[in-house]
C-alpha cells in the first residue's frame, strides 16, 4: 500500500511540474473566456477608420436626417459623378435616393466599391425605418397615434419556471442547460480522453525502456498500475480544481462588468415586472439561471462519473500498454475504444433535444457511454434511482474491468516480441 | 557451506523451444557465482525463475533454506540485462524514487545514494535528466540503484556488457567488495575473462541443460591437459622426443614453450629432465583459461 502511494506521488508531482501542464492550466480559462468575451469587447470598440459617404438625395427629405457618426461622415452632394464609381474616389460610399421612400421603397441604394460597412446600412436603415414609421403615422392623422402603436408592438418571450421540491420557483431556461450539459459532456470526454491516453503513454515508456524490468524485485505490477492510474487521475481533478477557481474568478471579475452595463435597464424591468424577479440584462439571466441549476450536484456528479469512466477506460488503456511493444501498435486496440467514446459524445449530442428519450436513457445506464451521456441530462435533472443504478452499474464494471487488466498488465508488462492477439490477452488472464 | 539459492530439476518450455531442461545449480552463500553460457543457452529465463518473475513448469527453487516465495523478490537486488531508467526525469530523484520503492525512506536513500555517486565519480549529474547520460554512465546509476538497500542477494545479468575497460574494472573491484561484505552474488555472463577473476565457482549452460558446474579452480584443474609453459634462451637447442611440445613462440631473448608433461611423471621429475636439456628460464603450470574451458566444454556436449 506504502508503495503506491509512492508511485502516486511520483505520477501526481512529475506531471505537474511539466512546464506543457503549468501552460494548459493558466491558459485553458483565459483561452475560453477569451474565446466569449473578445468578440463581444471587440464589436464595442469604434472602427477608427473614418468613412466618407456622399450623399445623393434627389428627395432631399433623408439627408439632413443622416447626422455623422463617430466612424462615418455624410456629405450631401447634387448628383452621382463618373469620379465616385472609380477606385481613387474621396468617397467610400454613395447613397442614392431617388425617390420618396414612403412610396417606393426600393429607392435607396448605396454603392460601393469595398463591401458596404454593415454599421452604415444599420445605421441608415434605423434612420430610414424611424422616417417611414413617422410619415405612416402622419398619414392616418389620428390622436394618441404613438401610444396605440407602442401597445401594439409586442416581442413576446414566455418565462420558463422550474419547481425545485419544495414547491420554490427558479428560472430555468433549456438553452442554457443544454449550454452547461454540453460544456460538461466535452470537459469529461475530453479528461477522459486525454488523462486515460496519458496513462497509456505512461505504460508504454516503462515497457519500451524497460523500466519495468528494474523495478520487479522492488513493487508489484499492480502497484505499479494502479499507482499510475490513480496519480494520474489526481492530476486531472487537480486540473479540474485550478480551472474552476480560475474561471470562477473570471467569472466574478466579468460578471461585475455586466452588473454595470445593465444598470439603468433595472429601474424599468422593476417596474414593469409584478413580483416575480426579472432578469435585469442578458448576462444576468446566464447567471441567475445558472445559479437556479444545482451546482453542487452537477460538479459531485461531474466528480463521481470522471472517476468511474476514468477508471475504466484508463485501465483499459493500461492493459493495452502494456501489451503492446511500440506505439504503433496501439491502433488495433485503440479504435474500438475510441468509437466507443466517440459514440457516447454524438449520443450525449442528441440527447439534448430530448434529455429523456430512450436514447439518453439507456446510454446514461450503459458503463462505456453513461459517463457522458449523464453529464448532459444532468442539468435538466435526473430522478435520484436513476443516478444511483447507472453509477452502480459503471463502478461495478469499472472494478471488474480494472481487475481484468491488472492480470493483463501482469504479463504484458514484461512480454516482449510479437504482438499479442485479444485471445492471447485473454490468456493471460488465466496466467498463474 | 550453506547454499543460497538451489534449483532443482527446473524446466520450463516457450511455445517453440525449451529454454531450461532439468537445470539444477547451487548458489553458495556469500560468494560470486557466474553462470555462464552462449547467447540464447537459457541464462536470463533462469534468472528470472529466481527472480519470480517467469515460474518454471516443473522443479523446484529454494532462497535462502526455504522454497521462493513472491515476498522473496524484496530480498534481491536485480540488475536486469535489458534495463532502463525514465528518460525525462533528473537523476537524483529517479534513484530517491527507486530506492523508496525498495523501501528506503527518502534521507536515508539520499545520503547513500550520494556516497555511491561519489565513488563512481557521476555526483555532478545528480540534477541532470537521464537522457542527457551516456550509456555507460546510465550503467551506472542502475549498478547503484540495484545494490542500495542491501539486499542479500545481487543478482547481475550481463553488467560489463557496455562498460569500457576502465569502468569494467571499477565494476569489479565493487562486485568483490560486495561479496566481501557478505552479499551472495550470481551474475550472467558470456565474457569469460572476467570470470576467472571475481568467480568463487560457475555454471555452465548449453542447449538448455547445466553441462558443468564446480568451483572455478577444481574446473580449470577438471580440464587442465597437463602442459606447462616452458622459457628458455633463445639460442639454446631444445627438441627432446620424450616431451611433446604443443606450441611454440619465438620471443627476442627468450623463446616460450608450450610442452606436455607425461602422464606418470612428478613435476620435479618433469623439471629435472628439462634441466639436463636446457637452461631454465622459467616453468610454470598452463592451467586452461575459463575461455578454453568453455570451448571445449560446449565442444564436448556438441559431440556426445
Amino acid at each position: 500500500m506504502n508503495k503506491i502511494l509512492i508511485v502516486i506521488e511520483r505520477e501526481f508531482l512529475t506531471r505537474i511540474r511539466k512546464k506543457s501542464f503549468i501552460l494548459l492550466t493558466v491558459l485553458m480559462p483565459l483561452l475560453i473566456v477569451g474565446i466569449i468575451f473578445v468578440p463581444i469587447i471587440l464589436s464595442t470598440l469604434d472602427s477608427t477608420e473614418q468613412q466618407n459617404v456622399a450623399v445623393v438625395d434627389v428627395t432631399g427629405k433623408y439627408a439632413p436626417l443622416l447626422q455623422d457618426t463617430g466612424a462615418i461622415h455624410f456629405e450631401t452632394v447634387p448628383a452621382m459623378t463618373a469620379e465616385m464609381q472609380t477606385e481613387d474616389s474621396p468617397y467610400t460610399s454613395v447613397i442614392q435616393i431617388t425617390d420618396d421612400l414612403n412610396q417606393d421603397s426600393t429607392a435607396a441604394t448605396i454603392y460601393s466599391h469595398k463591401e458596404v460597412s454593415p454599421a452604415l446600412s444599420k445605421y441608415f436603415n434605423s434612420v430610414v425605418s424611424a422616417q417611414i414609421r413617422a410619415d405612416r403615422k402622419a398619414e392616418y392623422n389620428m390622436p394618441n397615434m404613438d401610444e396605440i402603436v407602442a401597445h401594439c408592438t409586442v416581442d413576446y418571450e414566455v418565462r420558463t419556471i422550474k419547481w425545485t421540491k419544495d414547491g420554490d420557483e427558479k428560472l430555468s431556461n433549456s438553452t442554457i442547460a443544454g449550454f452547461v450539459g454540453m460544456l460538461f459532456t466535452f470537459l469529461i470526454y475530453m479528461f477522459v480522453m486525454s488523462y486515460g491516453g496519458m496513462v497509456m503513454q505512461g505504460v508504454m515508456e516503462e515497457k519500451t525502456n524497460r523500466i519495468m524490468e528494474l523495478m520487479v524485485s522492488s513493487v508489484k505490477p499492480f502497484q505499479m498500475m494502479m499507482g499510475k492510474i490513480i496519480g494520474i487521475a489526481l492530476v486531472g481533478l487537480f486540473q479540474f480544481l485550478l480551472w474552476g477557481a480560475l474561471i470562477a474568478i473570471v467569472l466574478a471579475v466579468a460578471g461585475s462588468f455586466i452588473h454595470m452595463g445593465g444598470s439603468e435597464a433595472i429601474p424599468m424591468a422593476e417596474a414593469m415586472s409584478g413580483g416575480v424577479p426579472v432578469p435585469d440584462s442578458p448576462g444576468a439571466e446566464i447567471l441567475q439561471v445558472v445559479q437556479g441549476m444545482n451546482f453542487t450536484e452537477i460538479v459531485c456528479m461531474f466528480i463521481l462519473y470522471f472517476i468511474g469512466g476514468y477508471l475504466l477506460f484508463a485501465s483499459i488503456f493500461a492493459a493495452v500498454g502494456a501489451s503492446i511493444n511500440e506505439q504503433a501498435d496501439s491502433s488495433q486496440f485503440m479504435t474500438p475504444i475510441v468509437i466507443i467514446m466517440i459514440f457516447s459524445l454524438y449520443a450525449g449530442i442528441f440527447s439534448i433535444e430530448n434529455p429523456d428519450g430512450p436514447l439518453a436513457l439507456w446510454c446514461s445506464y450503459i458503463p462505456f457511454t453513461s459517463p457522458i451521456v449523464m453529464m448532459v441530462r444532468l442539468p435538466f435533472g435526473v430522478p435520484a434511482w436513476q443516478l444511483a443504478l447507472s453509477l452502480a452499474l459503471l463502478y461495478a464494471t469499472a472494478l471488474g474491468v480494472v481487475w481484468l487488466s491488472a492480470k493483463i498488465y501482469r504479463v504484458g508488462i514484461l512480454m516482449y516480441g510479437k504482438k499479442p492477439s485479444f485471445k492471447e490477452m485473454m490468456r493471460w488472464v488465466r496466467f498463474k | 557451506m550453506s547454499n543460497f539459492i538451489e534449483v532443482r530439476d527446473v524446466r520450463k518450455a516457450f511455445a517453440n523451444h525449451t529454454a531450461l531442461d532439468g537445470v539444477s545449480i547451487d548458489v553458495p552463500a556469500g560468494k560470486v557465482f557466474g553462470l555462464l553460457g552462449p547467447n540464447g543457452a537459457g541464462k536470463t529465463t533462469l534468472i528470472r525463475i529466481i527472480n519470480h518473475i517467469t515460474a518454471p513448469d516443473s522443479g523446484s527453487v529454494t532462497f535462502d533454506g526455504h522454497p521462493l516465495q513472491a515476498n522473496d523478490v524484496y530480498r534481491i537486488g536485480y540488475l536486469p540485462e535489458e534495463r532502463g531508467l525514465y528518460r525525462k526525469m533528473k537523476v537524483g530523484e529517479q534513484a530517491v524514487y527507486l530506492a523508496r520503492l525498495k523501501g528506503m525512506d527518502a534521507q536515508d536513500a539520499k545520503r547513500k545514494l550520494k556516497e555511491w555517486f561519489e565513488k563512481f565519480d557521476i555526483m555532478a549529474w545528480w540534477d541532470k535528466k537521464l537522457e542527457e547520460l551516456s550509456k555507460g554512465m546510465q550503467q551506472k546509476v542502475q549498478f547503484v540503484i540495484t545494490v542500495l538497500h542491501n539486499p542479500p542477494l545481487l543478482i547481475f545479468d550481463e553488467p560489463f556488457s557496455g562498460f569500457d575497460p576502465v569502468n569494467a574494472e571499477l565494476l569489479k573491484k565493487e562486485i568483490l567488495q560486495l561479496r566481501d561484505e557478505g552479499h551472495t552474488i550470481l551474475f550472467s555472463t558470456h565474457n569469460m575473462a572476467s570470470v576467472e577473476e571475481i568467480c568463487d565457482s560457475i555454471a555452465l549452460i548449453n542447449h538448455s541443460k547445466v553441462v558443468l558446474q564446480g568451483d572455478v579452480d577444481d574446473v580449470r584443474q577438471r580440464y587442465k591437459e597437463n602442459t606447462y609453459q616452458l622459457e628458455i634462451p633463445a639460442d639454446a637447442q631444445f627438441d627432446p622426443s620424450w616431451a611433446e611440445i604443443v606450441a611454440h613462440e619465438h620471443g627476442g631473448k627468450k623463446n616460450v614453450l608450450l610442452v606436455r608433461k607425461p602422464q606418470d611423471e612428478t613435476n620435479s621429475q618433469f623439471v629435472a629432465r628439462l634441466a639436463q636439456h636446457t637452461e631454465i628460464l622459467g616453468f610454470s603450470e598452463k592451467l586452461p583459461t575459463m575461455d578454453e574451458v568453455f570451448l571445449r566444454a560446449v565442444l564436448q556436449e556438441e559431440i556426445h
